[in-house]
């Protein structure tokens, strides 16, 4: 097990250095230099400049340059944003509880919906049922969200009244944060008017967020409980007289949970793309949007910065992932 | 494949009981499948509407008309038949706009799957050939791509090079490239061990035709199915990106772009935030449709 551990884990770094590489040189594609970009419209004159450029160590050769950029990345120095003039990695951690709070109350709605209908669909194969789950899974997973999330907008928003339009909670109230999520804060000061606002401005956006992932779970829980209620295992607990809730409640639920599991967290790559669309649309103040903004205002150590921890968390996720499939299942860990 | 050993009337025999030919076996597969043909059809559709866009369109897609801003569709009240689907904020006809958009979006599929899929097959041929540090490399690198999220990708290398149709269509294109990669090195693995390749190789053949002429047509079932489903990853997130003000930039008649513009209307017309998002889903989804029609037809292995 300790072997299989670091096999994995010694692929990270790899791909982290991979990405520092794709990060560095992809901001050297900006037009100009980045003292030009500091500058921005106003100019700088060329004396100061000169001294500038090697006060940076942007004169220095470009391997240096990488180096300098290396250590500081594992020193925790992502730079600091333009505008704000704060350190990025700052800027992020204060921002990234809300993104984490949307994408996890995402995934449980995806949860909450997903697996039962694909454990229905797969008992009731070839039903109505069944295609209904397909077809709208298959709509789910083909759709825009950015759209969608317009479309709630103007039913839930617009027409009902049911929801607000935007932002993470009503402006009256203020929590202290303990978690940085705002529905356990909310909850921990006892403010329940709080909770209920946060919640209320959560819905929509969870469901937006999570349509692309409730697809995939529902079609994933689906072919996994097909393959597993065709076992062996499963027709002698039917023969044994079991009731038919528990033999696919528990007996097959059990072993078709397994790929069930690594889907969701493959999807944390999909979530954070999903994030940016839907906290863009929401106005919700998580990195995502935070990222659009930065474009906007070109402020590229933001991006930089943002776009390799983005990355390197899904990065250790996915090696998460493996590992919690290997620890589940053994025959994983002893194939290589 | 059938045996003709023996006399004359045998060998017809044989040819009569002969297996369909690959193409009536794939038809015959395809056309069972009834979502893979609504795909089809739809698809069909979009193209027509994208060729014939200029002479159906009932207005041209930039043509203002000042007496009528943000009507609403032809069904409900105070709109008019002029403008079936009503217009937009400086008056422009939707429907027309949509059709002209088909054009953008459909050729914006197809041309990222075109440069993704080339340069794909193209690295992962040599990632199979020539394993080592070549191979290392390569597939690292499609690693890091895979790993980062791919619109966040996407939307950086945008932010870098500037927004604009081209520059987010090769954006798209570098974020799915990895698949094509993928696919063709573990296709060319596999196949390079088989004896036909060591008997292609034994009688002189070069390793370019060795790649192109004996190895890719055997790999070409995963690398139509990727194809097929990319065109709708590229049509989507294309649109996302001129959602997000990257991409198309306005007038252009670009789905995604069109939302984009549509956004702050979406409390008082209804019509201009549907309808181009209803033609980006109906796209994606018949691609997706079609997709996977071909990859049950092709690969019964993968089917599920």
């Amino acid at each position: 097990m300790f072997r299989f551990i670091l096999t994995r884990a010694s692929l990270l770094v790899p791909t982290f250095f991979g990405m520092t590489l794709l990060a560095f040189f992809l901001i050297r594609l900006v037009p100009g230099d980045p003292i030009e970009t500091l500058a921005g419209e106003r100019g700088i004159d060329p004396v100061r400049h000169a001294v500038l450029l090697h006060e940076y160590g942007l004169d220095r050769p470009i391997l240096t340059q990488y180096g300098i950029y290396i250590e500081r990345v594992l020193h925790g120095d992502l730079g600091k944003s333009l505008i704000t003039q704060a350190p990025v990695l700052d800027e992020f951690l204060s921002l990234f509880p809300a993104t984490v709070e949307l994408a996890l109350c995402a995934v449980l709605f995806a949860l909450l919906l997903g697996i039962p209908a694909g454990i229905l669909a797969a008992v009731k194969r070839n039903s109505v049922f069944d295609h209904g789950v397909m077809a709208v899974s298959l709509t789910g997973y083909s759709m825009p969200i950015f759209w969608w999330g317009l479309l709630l907008i103007l039913l839930f928003s617009v027409q009902l009244g049911w929801t607000p339009v935007s932002g993470r909670i009503a402006v009256e109230y203020y929590i202290e944060p303990v978690t940085g999520f705002l529905l356990i804060d909310s909850l921990l000061a006892g403010d329940y008017g709080a909770f209920w606002s946060a919640l209320g401005h959560l819905v929509l956006p969870a469901i937006v967020l999570g349509t692309n992932t409730l697809a995939v779970i529902a079609r994933m829980t689906r072919s996994a409980m097909l393959e597993v209620l065709g076992e062996d295992y499963i027709r002698t607990a039917r023969a044994k007289g079991l009731a038919p809730l528990r033999v696919v409640g528990v007996h097959a639920l059990r072993n078709a949970l397994i790929p069930v599991v690594t889907v969701i967290g493959l999807q944390v790559g999909v979530l954070f793309t999903g994030a940016i669309l839907t906290e863009t649309i929401f106005s919700w103040p998580g990195v995502g949007k935070w990222m659009i903004e930065a474009i906007g205002r070109r402020d590229y150590p933001v991006l930089q910065g943002g776009m390799l921890l983005l990355g390197a968390i899904v990065m250790v996720v996915n090696v998460g992932v493996d590992l919690a499939y290997g620890f589940i299942n053994p025959r994983i860990r002893l194939a290589r | 494949m059938s045996s003709s050993i023996g006399t004359a009337p045998v060998v017809q025999e044989g040819v009569a009981a002969a297996p369909p030919g690959p193409w009536r076996e794939f038809w015959g597969a395809f056309s069972a499948n009834k979502g893979a043909m609504l795909g089809l059809a739809v698809i069909v559709l979009l193209l027509l509407v994208a060729l014939l866009a200029p002479w159906i369109a009932p207005h041209a897609p930039d043509l203002t008309d000042s007496k009528a801003f943000l009507l609403p569709p032809a069904w409900q009240q105070g709109g008019s038949s002029t403008h079936l689907l009503g217009t937009d904020a400086i008056g422009r006809d939707i429907l027309s706009r949509l059709m002209f958009g088909a054009r953008l979006s459909l050729s914006i599929g197809i041309a990222v799957v075109a440069i993704s899929a080339a340069a794909g097959i193209a690295l992962g041929l040599v990632a199979g050939f020539f394993r080592g540090v070549l191979e290392i490399a390569i597939m690292r690198a499609m690693d890091v791509i895979l790993t980062l999220p791919s619109l966040l990708l996407a939307i950086v290398i945008v932010a870098i090079l500037g927004p604009g149709l081209l520059n987010a269509m090769l954006a798209v294109a570098v974020v799915v490239l990895p698949h094509y990669v993928r696919i063709t090195r573990a296709a060319v693995i596999s196949e390079i061990s088989r004896d036909y390749v060591t008997a292609a190789r034994l009688s002189g053949a070069g390793t370019l035709r060795l790649m192109f002429h004996e190895v890719l047509p055997n790999c070409a079932a995963p690398l139509i199915v990727q194809a097929s489903l990319g065109v709708s990853t590229a049509i989507l997130d294309a649109a996302a990106l001129g959602f997000l003000g990257l991409g198309a930039q306005p007038p252009s008649p670009e789905w995604g772009t069109m939302l984009a513009d549509a956004r702050e209307f979406v409390l008082r017309a209804w019509w201009v935030v549907t309808f181009p998002g209803l033609a980006i889903l109906a796209a994606v989804l018949a691609f997706n449709l079609l997709g996977d029609g071909l990859r049950d037809a092709l690969d019964p292995k993968l089917k599920r």
